[in-house]
């Protein structure tokens, strides 16, 4: 019994289509529901319309921008934002009540659009909102929902084909949901490319009414407490990348990652064992349950690479992978490898790269 | 108060194997465990009732071994276990098992007193998808309050609950009201050593045992894998890259070598590293 990934024991039943329900059949669009907290639109929006593009081309359906939030210059903006990630319709519900996140009030107003506009796909993204958000929608429509998926396709009958690591093991599985609409999604940031913005002025906007007074909603917001900026790592965003696993072999060794990270002005980050171990902080973990990073040079030393931190890297342009022994699956996918005692090569590659990128660096090292 | 625990006893899942023929899970001789993030949740319940009194139930829907994770729940000091078993749960994606856990709880509310608080952990290990605690919340009509990272104050009389929870870029404070089902973040407390006292009634305690019919299911369409919109179609291992990494041996200048195979291959990245090198 498990949750949402099954065991393929479902797969002869699953083959079988049925037909639609007559009264699914209207459903119709692909929609992405674009995340803001406190006026600031979440870059994985842009990224799910980056996907739901592809998928509403293939389609031949339109792309629709859901964005709800207050009645603001804020909110006005990230509507005009989602015409240049590509939207060509947006639905807007525009409420004072919506400045802050809250359950009830956004879950009121995305599951009244989806009721009056019938999408036939929600693409919502895997932060703390859309999650709050997209299980309580999913489980007021009774539809499915398929979470912290790595690939979206639509089949040659045109259902949403949403593939996600499973069994916290070395498989991915594609899930389907056939007899019911909307079909949902959600994907965590960073695992779809970003789209290119395009310049493009405000389309066609369909606004709805929220329907709530303020003594309708029983959560308050008392305050909210922004994240310093000073503890907040840039991993997910960083160009350059360099990672320890277990094979570092003790948490000392671990610091010639961070000096090499250093010297190069990357992010440095980690395996989950490591995090468990105390070695590193959470928020350095880099994997499925960690971040999704996409940077143009990843550097991998004593990673094995097994799927839950492959799914997590693969959107790097190119990857360098240091491991002792030569069939570690991370050869699988890395560009580059080098069969090598980390501990030793770290530091011979932290001084080349020193010596070779800027003279200053190297006499900082020294001292 | 009533506090309920929401669990699920998930295979150690690090240790799974794949057949490396068929393609297939390997689930023989992998040990179980509690899923580890419900801990931090059996843990401030635990927490809640040592403070305001009252009664800690834990629920697990799962085959007739996870007994085993219960027994090891009460042996922390919880004070009921139910176990919700039945082939017709069999397949259960998220939106069939919140039908069965809200129809057991609404039951565990007539039969023991109405939960004040129902607990989640933040997600399984297995199924991963952080979504039954929402479902459950919304089939119960329960405020729902996520990623929670501290309970400030509950006020059992008036039905106030003040949380932190985790959101994007910040922490919010919220005031809410009971009853009312809160995930619970990882590490935000550590689950106790339970007394030898609970660890010798746990080994003997009598188990709440209840059937699809027993918790008083009464569409079974709704269950298991007939109840579960979403389908799996496909099972399958990642493909390996078209091609595999390209080997290199470095010599006796390792790092000299390395550096020059990466900008022969590489040719953008010299001039982008030394830009972030010196800081811009
Ligand atoms: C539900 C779930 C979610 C998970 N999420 C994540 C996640 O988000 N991120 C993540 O990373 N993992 C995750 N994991 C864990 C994952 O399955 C692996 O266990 C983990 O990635 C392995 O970490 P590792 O490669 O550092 O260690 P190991 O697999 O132990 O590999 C160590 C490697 O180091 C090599 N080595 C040994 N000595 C040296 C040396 N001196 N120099 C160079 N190489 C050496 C070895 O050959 C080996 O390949 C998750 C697991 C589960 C079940
Ligand atoms: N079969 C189950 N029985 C009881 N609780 C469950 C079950 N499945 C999930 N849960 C609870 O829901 C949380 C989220 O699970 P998931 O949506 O699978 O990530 C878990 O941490 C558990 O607290």
């Amino acid at each position: 019994m498990s949750n949402a990934p099954k065991a393929p024991a479902a797969a002869g039943r699953a083959t079988t289509k049925k037909e639609l329900p007559e009264h699914l059949k209207s459903y119709k669009h692909v929609w992405v529901f674009v995340e803001q907290e406190r006026g600031q639109a979440h870059p994985v929006s842009w990224e799910l319309m980056g996907a739901g593009r592809t998928l509403a081309n293939k389609l031949g359906v339109d792309l629709a921008a859901v964005v709800i939030g207050a009645k603001n210059e804020q909110t006005q903006s990230v509507l005009h934002e989602a015409f240049c990630y590509g939207a060509d319709l947006a639905y807007l519900v525009a409420d004072d009540l919506l400045k802050d996140y809250r359950n009830e009030s956004y879950t009121k107003a995305l599951t009244d659009l989806v009721n009056l506009y019938k999408p036939e796909i929600l693409l919502l993204g895997a932060t703390t909102l859309g999650r709050d958000l997209a299980g309580s929608v999913a489980t007021t429509l009774l539809t499915g929902l398929t979470a912290d998926c790595t690939e979206l396709d639509v089949d040659a009958e045109g259902s949403l084909a949403a593939t996600r690591p499973t069994f916290g093991g070395s498989l991915l599985c594609t899930i389907f949901t056939l007899n019911y609409r909307p079909q949902m999604a959600t994907v965590r940031p960073r695992v779809m490319p970003m789209p290119d913005r395009v310049e493009k002025l405000v389309g066609r906007v369909i606004e709805h009414p929220l329907g709530l007074v303020e003594d309708d909603i029983v959560t308050k917001v008392l305050a909210f407490l922004p994240d310093r900026e000073s503890s907040k790592s840039n991993l997910a965003f960083a160009d350059v990348v360099v990672a320890g696993g277990v094979g570092l072999g003790s948490p000392e060794n671990f610091q010639l990652v961070r000096q090499l990270a250093s010297v190069l002005g990357a992010e440095y980050g980690c395996s989950r064992p490591l995090v468990q171990k105390g070695w590193v902080s959470s928020d350095r973990q880099i994997g499925q349950t960690g971040k999704t990073i996409r940077p143009k040079l990843y550097i991998a030393a004593g990673i094995s690479g097994a799927i839950q931190h492959r799914v997590g890297v693969e959107g790097a342009d190119y990857i360098l992978a240091i491991n002792t022994d030569k069939n570690a699956p991370i050869f699988d996918f890395a560009h580059l490898g080098v069969v090598s005692d980390a501990v030793r090569l770290l530091p011979a590659l932290t001084e080349a790269f020193s010596k070779r990128l800027s003279p200053h660096q190297r006499d900082r090292l020294a001292s | 108060m009533h506090i309920v625990v929401c669990m699920k006893q998930v295979p150690d899942s690090a240790q799974i194997r794949v057949h490396p023929v068929t393609n297939t899970i390997m689930r023989q001789g992998v040990p179980t465990i509690i899923n580890p993030y419900d801990l931090f949740a059996i843990e401030e319940a635990l927490r809640l009732r040592d403070q305001f009194g009252g009664e800690v139930t834990v629920l697990t829907m799962g085959p007739p071994s996870a007994e085993d994770s219960l027994r090891k729940a009460l042996s922390f000091g919880v004070d009921r276990a139910v176990l919700l078993t039945d082939r017709f749960f069999a397949g259960a994606d998220t939106l069939a098992t919140t039908y069965a856990l809200a129809t057991a709880l609404r039951k565990i509310g007539a039969e023991f007193g109405a939960p004040d608080i129902v607990f989640t952990g933040k997600q399984t290990i297995d199924g991963d998808t952080a979504q039954v605690g929402p479902g459950v919340a919304k089939r119960l009509g329960f405020i729902q309050l996520t990623y929670v990272s501290r309970i400030n104050s509950v006020d059992v009389d008036k039905r106030l609950i003040e949380v932190e929870r985790r959101a994007e870029g910040g922490v919010q404070q919220l005031q809410s009201r009971l009853p009312c089902l809160i995930t619970i973040l990882e590490g935000v407390n550590e689950i106790r050593v339970g007394s030898l006292t609970d660890a010798l009634k746990a080994a003997r305690a009598k188990l709440v045992r209840w059937s699809a019919q027993d918790a008083g299911v009464e569409d079974i369409t709704k269950c298991g894998l007939r109840g579960s919109p979403t389908i799996v179609k496909k099972v399958f291992a990642p493909q390996p890259r078209a091609k595999k990494a390209e080997f290199i041996e470095l010599g006796d200048k390792p790092g000299e070598a390395l550096v020059e195979a990466l900008f022969q291959r590489q040719t953008n990245l010299e001039s982008a590293l030394e830009k972030l090198a010196r800081g811009y």
